[in-house]
């Protein structure tokens, strides 16, 4: 039953998808303001909704329109006969005023707060715009629903995994009675379909929130904004009901299941995908933003400062996800590495970077009515290479240590997709973005200017790696040669480019929105790119190491200290929310890039085959290889090795690594032992034993390897008290205005 | 040309989209064909692996005579599948020398006891040396090499039924 | 870093059961006495792709045949061969596939102009939203 449900609440909820799109797009039709309305239309009455809304600020924040579907629609069966030529001619009146709030609001900082429904339409009064109204009005509770029941289908398919029904053909596929409770549940997401099906939801949901909270923006924006992200959760509805559904059944029903890919078999699985996904998917809202202002020609302050949350939220979860993927290949695969430049790792490096850069272009929108096209732009791009990357890791279209083997029906459904929704929006940029109006231009030298060159950088290493990327798949489709592109290159082509982003990040905060003078940035900065140079020269005498590390290293302290400076002199209790944020999220790229220099820097590895009672000496330590033993796990047999580390004087440690074995299905894998210091982790493998009582060790000394992940999470903390800071601040913006 | 540029996204994507069409109609190949087919077999001489079989050389694969090469291992269970038709092909006449990789002479003897042994020669390849020098990426392999000892053709994966006209064909073009 | 993620399929379906029994060869673990050679020995192992997992580099492998390549290049390290000369004799016997690092053959130009062209490009865009400083 839990599955019919399930697969019941999918197929309604795709029913709603297109009802959603369906109304926003006649809704906006008959406001004259969808592509298919005609430019003369559009551009005659380009803000028919905006006009009343501050009086109902108050109303409309107490109580939304959520509770109205039936009323709402049987006003629009009423006002259904306007016909948008009228809506059109109706609210040309409106012109002359357009101008003025738009702008009001952009500068107070507020958005169009309370732009409720039902409120705004009801000062219109006339009638005239009542159909469209009610369109608009409905969109938001279908938006809620929609997401409320793929929530409710993708927890009917955690309950199938949970116990373990074998009457479905994806738990047999993927589950086995006798795993432990954490991997059943986390199993859920550990496949093809049951991934698709978490993509779907968190898109749902993200639209549902969208629905809930979104107060800012102007009412056709919002209708165009939810309307494009319910076509996008229609076309993935319609992949997992014709192409991937999770519920199928198998019948007759086998006694256990096949068991879950041993290497998933971790609690990097129940927490890594889902903020990666959380992170992709939430770029979702920032796309369906750009989309549906460009369809009401609304690219402005509003439209940045409702978007820079959704962008903020989603690049805090992709932040999170790629630091613990991250951690987690590095302890599981049992090499030591923890970035391969894997074309998986670099579908979700991609998002990243290209979500970075909106934050920041997002900023200079927000702050200085500036990049206004380029931020539209990236926002396609950032959800795009979501797109892109969930593609890729699905269709094994590029050999990765990490693809699913996809049958081809499934690859060419998705790429149906994705050139319906990226051809689709890159062409409503290309047909649009002349009628977006650039502010004035910007000082060289100024805030601004920094962040227009971060954008440059970003958007660069973000080309390099998507060259780099899909390059060997380009020349064998001309010339049929196989080749490979991989850490050499990006570290050679990335790596200088990622060094002069770090170094302008350090000057970028220090710097006056504006206009700023070079010589005063140059006193600001002296102290920190003195410690650069000391850490250089120091670096230096002790050791010659290469000349990425080595600049690397110098860099990260130098611009760790320049991340600190914006809060030199200042009242630090009264500093802003955001501004701790920023230094914080700042602060984490120079400690998280310490790690990376340190690490390639200065590990040393050991390589053995030793006996019971041997000492093997690495780094500071020297570990003695007690014995192996066997034990059983709950659902895998193991050789587990002994081995006592020590430090010069220090405690003794225990470490036990293992070689593990699983029966279902027959797998091996390496389960490394770690032990972790203030500066750096001992990491610790056991390989296999030979004939003559020896066993294969593999030991590593990493020096402030942590440094690494630490940084993520600092990266991650800074975006959430961004997050923080803005959200609060506009919530003391709305209240100060309610009271007015 | 600021028009012109905003399309330049849409270009750039139809060009990604055309590359990922590629990869998905191109069957998925995840074979790396040798790079020595042309070219005289590498110089190398392999000990036996097995006591009363002769082991294996360069100059033994230079004799006049075009055969077939098996690089192989009893711990593959690909390589037990294609016993029979490396079987069948010895009984149509053909020479198949073979290398062992990473082997121990118990396990070799006890797999061609087991599945049939239609080797002339066996050498013995502990580190896969002789093995990377032929270019060949696993077990089981085979080559196709000419009687002045040139590779001619490389078979990779087991050999089934279906791939013994292609085999012999090839062994006719070597002669 | 969707490594291992949700997949990691092609991983262990073959090595797990059809590994061979022998132990493995003298160099595929052990590293050089000398450690410039052994750090030469590990560079260049980074970057050469391994046959069997393809995913990864030779480095990071367990498979067998990744350990055999691994003491190929540490024995012609340790008898005094540049490692570019062992990448070269790798790319004569399986291609440019082996190598992780794109060569410098024509077919690759467009690759390594790649980041020229793209801050270039960036560049030019960018200079539009600037007003001249006097």
């Amino acid at each position: 039953m839990i599955a019919e449900a399930g697969l019941a609440a999918l197929w309604l909820a795709a029913a709603l998808a297109a009802l959603q799109l369906v109304l926003g797009l006649s809704a906006l039709r008959k406001a004259g303001v969808a592509p298919g309305a005609g430019d003369g239309a559009g551009k005659a009455s380009r803000q028919p909704f905006s006009t009343p809304f501050l009086p109902s600020a108050v109303e409309a924040r107490a109580g939304p329109a959520i509770g109205g579907p039936s009323t709402t629609l049987g006003r629009n069966g009423r006002g259904g006969g306007h016909a948008g030529p009228s809506t059109a001619l109706g609210m040309g009146g409106d012109e002359g005023s357009q101008a003025g709030p738009l702008t009001a609001l952009g500068i107070d900082g507020g958005g169009g707060a309370g732009a409720g429904p039902s409120a705004a339409f009801g000062a219109d009064g006339d009638g005239q715009t009542s159909g469209a109204a009610a369109l608009g009005a409905a969109i938001r509770p279908l938006a809620i629903v929609q997401g409320l029941l793929a929530l409710f289908a993708f927890a009917c398919l955690i309950a199938l995994f949970v116990r373990s029904d074998m009457s479905v053909k994806l738990v047999v596929e993927n589950s086995h009675s006798m795993k432990p409770m954490l991997y059943k549940w986390a199993g859920a997401w550990g496949n093809h379909e049951g991934s698709m099906l978490m993509w779907v939801t968190i898109l749902a949901v993200a639209g549902a929130l969208v629905g809930v909270v979104e107060r800012r923006l102007r009412e056709p924006t919002l209708i165009a904004t939810l309307a494009a992200q319910a076509a996008i959760a229609l076309g993935f509805y319609a992949f997992l009901l014709f192409a991937s559904n999770p519920f199928a059944r198998l019948n007759p029903a086998p006694a256990d299941g096949m068991g879950l890919n041993p290497l998933l078999q971790d609690p990097g699985l129940a927490f890594h995908p889902p903020t990666l996904y959380l992170g992709y998917v939430g770029l979702s809202v920032a796309f369906s933003f750009a989309v549906g202002a460009l369809v009401t020609r609304d690219v402005g302050g509003d439209f940045a400062r409702a978007m820079r949350p959704w962008v903020l939220a989603a690049w805090i979860m992709l932040t999170i996800g790629i630091t613990a993927g991250s951690y987690w290949a590095y302890y599981e695969l049992g090499w030591g590495g923890w970035w391969f430049w894997d074309p998986v790792e670099n579908a979700s490096l991609m998002p990243w970077l290209a979500a970075t850069a909106l934050l920041h272009s997002v900023t200079v929108l927000a702050t200085r009515q500036g990049l206004r096209t380029w931020t539209v732009m990236l926002a396609v791009v950032a959800f795009s290479m979501s797109m892109i990357g969930t593609f890729l890791v699905r269709s094994g279209i590029l050999t990765s240590v990490h693809a699913f083997a996809v049958d081809p029906r499934r690859g060419s459904f998705i790429l149906a997709l994705l050139i319906l929704y990226i051809g689709g929006a890159l062409a409503l940029f290309a047909l649009r973005a002349p009628t977006i109006r650039e502010g004035t231009p910007f000082d060289p030298v100024s805030r601004e200017g920094a962040l227009v060159g971060n954008n440059l950088l970003l958007s660069a290493i973000l080309g390099v790696v998507l060259v780099g990327t899909l390059y060997p798949l380009g020349v064998e489709a001309v010339n049929g040669e196989k080749l490979s592109v991989g850490p050499p290159y990006f570290n050679a082509a990335a790596g200088p480019l990622a060094l002069i982003l770090v170094a302008l990040m350090a000057a970028g905060p220090l710097l006056r929105w504006r206009r700023d003078e070079l010589g005063a940035l140059a006193r600001r900065i002296a102290l920190p790119a003195l410690l650069s140079v000391a850490t250089l020269g120091a670096v230096l005498l002790v050791s010659p190491i290469g000349v990425l590390p080595l600049l690397g290293l110098a860099l990260a302290t130098g611009v760790g200290a320049a991340s600190l400076a914006p809060l030199w002199k200042r009242n630090l209790r009264r500093t802003p929310l955001f501004t701790w944020g920023m230094v914080i999220a700042h602060l984490g790229i120079a400690v998280s890039l310490f790690g990376m220099a340190s690490e390639s820097a200065f590990t040393k590895e050991k390589l053995v085959a030793a006996r019971p009672g041997d000492t093997v000496a690495v780094g500071p330590y020297s570990v003695r290889f007690v014995g192996v033993d066997p034990i059983a796990g709950p659902n895998w047999t193991a050789l587990e090795a002994t081995m006592v580390a020590r430090r010069d004087n220090g405690a003794p440690v225990t470490l036990k690594p293992q070689a593990r074995f699983f029966p279902n299905p027959p797998t091996e894998t390496n389960e490394s032992a770690i032990a972790t210091r203030l500066d750096g982790q001992l990491y610790v493998v056991l390989g296999k034993g030979d004939d003559d009582g020896r066993w294969q060790l593999r030991l590593w000394w990493k020096p402030f390897v942590t440094l690494i992940w630490g940084g993520g999470g600092l990266i991650a903390l800074g975006g959430a008290l961004s997050l923080l800071g803005r959200l609060r601040r506009e919530r003391t913006a709305h209240d100060r205005r309610a009271y007015l | 040309m600021r028009k012109g540029l905003l399309w330049a996204p849409l270009a750039l994507f139809a060009l990604l989209v055309g590359f990922i069409v590629f990869g998905l109609v191109r069957p998925a190949d995840h074979v790396i064909p040798s790079k020595m087919i042309g070219q005289p077999v590498p110089g190398f001489a392999l000990p036996a692996a097995l006591p009363g079989k002769p082991g294996l050389d360069s100059a033994a694969l230079a004799d006049g005579k075009p055969r077939l090469l098996n690089v192989f291992a009893s711990w593959c269970l690909p390589c037990a599948a294609e016993a029979p038709v490396l079987m069948a092909l010895k009984d149509k006449g053909v020479t198949i020398d073979a290398i062992a990789i990473r082997d121990r002479p118990d396990d070799l003897a006890a797999f061609l006891a087991r599945w049939g042994d239609p080797f002339a020669r066996i050498g013995a390849d502990h580190d896969s040396r002789v093995q990377m020098a032929f270019g060949s990426s696993g077990v089981p392999e085979s080559f196709v090499i000419d009687g002045r000892g040139i590779i001619r053709h490389q078979h990779v994966g087991p050999i089934r039924e279906e791939d013994v006209p292609a085999i012999l064909a090839a062994l006719d073009g070597a002669r | 870093m969707r490594a291992l993620v949700l997949a990691l399929l092609l991983v262990p379906a073959a090595p797990a059961l059809a590994d061979s029994r022998m132990a493995a060869a003298a160099y595929a673990d052990t590293q050089l006495a000398d450690p410039a050679q052994e750090a030469k020995a590990t560079a260049l192992m980074h970057t050469i792709r391994c046959l069997v997992c393809q995913g990864q580099s030779i480095a990071d492998s367990d498979a067998d045949m990744a350990g055999d390549m691994r003491a190929l290049i540490r024995r012609r390290i340790a008898a005094g061969e540049e490692p570019e000369a062992i990448r070269r004799w790798l790319i004569e016997r399986y291609g440019d596939w082996v190598s992780y690092a794109p060569s410098t053959k024509p077919v690759n130009w467009p690759l390594w102009a790649a980041p020229l062209l793209l801050v270039a490009a960036g560049v030019l865009i960018a200079r539009r939203r600037f007003r001249r400083r006097r």
